[in-house]
């Protein structure tokens, strides 16, 4: 008998009573969503920003147009001397002609080049799925065109994030967007930047990940502040 | 640096350590205040009574659910797993475990191996194992990174190093950290770890790492962490091992928000960590990083013996966000290494026993005073002061009838209890024989020692009254 065949006989052979119904967590959902004040775009926004901001995070709001402009100024002021893309992402076009120094893209296997990922590159942009305005949360989902090391290894993480993208709730993100159908290797839920209080509970960010994470929030141009 | 060879203290020593940490205005300091903390983070997130109690009683709901279906839940993570390419294993004991994961590291050559948080792998004893086939097996979260460059096993099952102040920590990194120097900052401190640990996790070739939820429907892994060390053992090394107990499988991916904002809240007070990691598979082709080969081993270590009874399953609940421990009188006061377990505090003192047996552990579900704070701010609502007597009550006998009896079984029954009961027993089913007892006991009153074993270390030596309840019960009645 292997360890498994073990292990499961002796689970099947514990005693069971009356099986629980399955939980109905769509329900939950709904009594709690339904006892709130319904959120609108702008109040998504205001919150997704507030608490982002809590955590550390910088909102930048930006829209379709002059990002790649906003982004380019932002490596300046922070000295960002190289700064990682995704080469087929849907942003790539737009961002290579804002002539940003310093711009290479993830193009290779991590294998060959991993010291100069981890000592060598000051920033990583990624596109997000999505947000979550009650949390402060980023949807990241790697894959091939933009890989998932982009939003760790570099000290300063750029993230791109669509105002329409903005839902209320983790459960309301992955139902609407229906990742049951299907999960890609690696998604993240991204909340600012790395951080610890592992000493004496003080916090300190920068812990092994990104020290800053910059979310540049595509909105409509009166949506600026 | 080496891994450390780092052992269990026996639990029976529990009381001898308890009494030293007592005495340690130090860690008491330490302790009081990092408590005093959690506890406030995490009332701040529960404003409202009500809602905290619907959370709670749908996560309850949630495990209990997935408890109840979990062989069914076990095979079909299997399965989704196997599809996604990730290679599932299965271990009854921690050293079935610890031979697996070794055997996956020497089949890659590795001398190095990073690690995240995983309370699973401290319970097996990973590390040591490791250490003894020449594996360097490096904790990467930073009060792990911190409590195992000083030799010492995590204090807190969130908080590791919560037991040492930032001088100590100071003084720690400038004697064994090559080229740090002394500073108190803990930004600094942070950067001297942050340094040394990116160069280990660039060079590592098997990263490590626990898990906080499987989802069978879609055989996704969620690891939850603040500081992207986890992320680091998970996504830059050549192979991913994933380590956890078989209790952590959950049916649906709808099933993790409320349990993950549950878990967060009463852990540290967070409404979110910084990141939640969902790794549903090995690096596929045209993909330009992640790992090529991932892992998953599942742990039995005791837990099949919690399922087996109706009662102790209910263990098995445990998110592990350590509220228990936050909110407990005994584990503010002697702090965690004073149990001697991976687990303290009073989850430790409920699941130690099945992994360890009640022969080592018997005296810890006794560190209580049942004052009941544990089960108040457990989120998946475990009862656990209802554990702790019942495992005492385990410990003192045989098995109740029609269940198996548990490790250890009546561990703690000694012949002198033992025959004092019996003959209390005697004494009081025979009513001429208590009477006479009764009439000695008031009348020598005077000959009742002064010492009395363990009553009196704190308290007032008992002494029968002058007449028994019976005799002032009958003057009553002669007088009406």
């Amino acid at each position: 008998m292997s360890a498994r065949d073990n292990i499961l006989r002796r689970l099947r052979a514990a005693p069971q009573g009356q099986p629980p119904m399955a939980p109905d967590v769509a329900a939950f959902h709904a009594a709690v969503t339904a006892a709130a004040a319904p959120s609108t775009r702008a109040s998504r926004i205001e919150l997704f920003c507030d608490k982002m901001a809590f955590w550390h995070g910088e909102v930048i709001r930006v829209t379709r147009a002059d990002w790649p402009q906003k982004l380019r100024e932002l490596c300046v002021a922070k000295g960002v001397r190289s700064l990682l893309y995704g080469e087929d992402s849907a942003h790539a076009a737009q961002l290579e002609a804002a002539s940003i120094d310093g711009l290479r893209p993830y193009d290779r296997p991590i294998d060959g080049w991993k010291k100069e990922l981890f000592e060598d590159t000051d920033a990583g942009l990624s596109a997000t799925r999505g947000g979550i305005a009650e949390t402060g949360t980023l949807i990241v989902w790697p894959g091939a065109s933009e890989p998932r090391l982009m939003s760790l290894v570099p000290p300063i993480h750029f993230a791109l994030l669509d105002a329409n993208q903005l839902y209320d709730t983790f459960f309301q993100a992955m139902i609407e967007q229906r990742w049951s159908d299907g999960m890609p290797t690696n998604a993240l839920l991204v909340s600012g930047p790395s951080k610890t209080a592992d000493i004496q509970v003080t916090l300190a960010y920068g812990a092994h990940g990104p020290k800053e994470l910059i979310v540049l929030l595509l909105v409509n141009e009166e949506e600026r502040p | 640096m080496n891994a450390q060879q780092l052992k269990f203290v026996p639990a029976s020593e529990f009381k001898q350590r308890a009494a030293v940490a007592v005495a340690d205005d130090h860690l008491r300091k330490s302790f009081r205040g990092a408590m005093d903390f959690l506890i406030n983070k995490r009332a701040a997130q529960f404003p409202d009574p009500e809602a905290l109690e619907r959370q709670r009683s749908l996560a309850e709901h949630i495990r209990q659910y997935s408890l109840a279906r979990l062989p069914e839940l076990l095979e079909q993570l299997e399965r989704k797993l196997t599809d996604n390419g990730v290679k599932v294993h299965w271990a009854e004991s921690a050293e079935e475990a610890c031979a697996i994961i070794i055997g996956i590291a020497q089949r890659h050559s590795t001398k190095l191996m990073v690690k995240g948080k995983s309370m699973v792998s401290e319970e097996v004893e990973l590390n040591h194992a490791m250490a003894d086939v020449g594996i360097d097996a490096l904790e990467s979260d930073m009060g792990e990174y911190i409590v195992q460059l000083d030799g010492e096993k995590p204090s807190h099952i969130i908080m590791p190093a919560i037991h040492k102040t930032k001088q100590q920590i100071a003084r720690l990194f400038a004697d064994k950290v090559p080229g740090a120097r002394y500073t108190e900052s803990v930004d600094e401190l942070i950067g001297i770890g942050r340094a040394v640990l990116r160069e280990k996790f660039m060079t590592a070739e098997v990263g490590m790492s626990g898990v906080n939820f499987a989802v069978a429907e879609t055989g996704t892994l969620c690891l939850v962490e603040n500081e992207g060390n986890g992320r680091m053992c998970t996504t830059v090394p050549d192979v991913h091992i994933a380590i956890t107990g078989i209790e952590k499988v959950v049916e649906k991916l709808e099933h993790v928000p409320p349990l993950f904002g549950l878990l967060t809240r009463s852990a540290t007070g967070q409404a979110i960590t910084t990141y939640f990691n969902m790794i549903s598979g090995p690096r596929r082709p045209g993909e330009k990083d992640g790992p090529r080969e991932v892992h998953l081993v599942l742990v039995d270590n005791g837990r099949t013996q919690a399922y087996a009874d109706q009662q102790l399953r209910s263990t098995l609940q445990c998110i592990r966000c350590g509220a228990c421990m936050n909110h407990c009188p005994v584990y503010t006061r002697i702090g965690g290494h004073a149990y001697g377990t991976t687990y303290p505090g009073p989850i430790g003192e409920i699941i130690s026993p099945h992994m360890m047996g009640l022969a080592a552990t018997h005296v810890l579900p006794t560190a209580s005073s049942l004052c009941g704070a544990c089960g108040e701010v457990c989120p998946v609502r475990i009862p656990i002061p209802e554990l702790l007597v019942r495992l005492r009550e385990e410990a003192q006998h045989d098995a109740r009838p029609g269940h198996a009896p548990l490790l250890g079984q009546g561990a703690a029954r000694s012949r002198l209890v033992d025959a004092v009961w019996s003959g209390w027993a005697a004494l009081y089913t025979r009513p001429a024989f208590y009477r006479a007892f009764g009439w000695l006991a008031t009348r020598l009153r005077a000959l009742t020692p002064p010492l009395q074993g363990g009553w009196t270390v704190s308290r007032t030596p008992m002494k029968p009254a002058a007449r028994t309840l019976h005799e002032l019960m009958a003057a009553r009645s002669k007088r009406r």
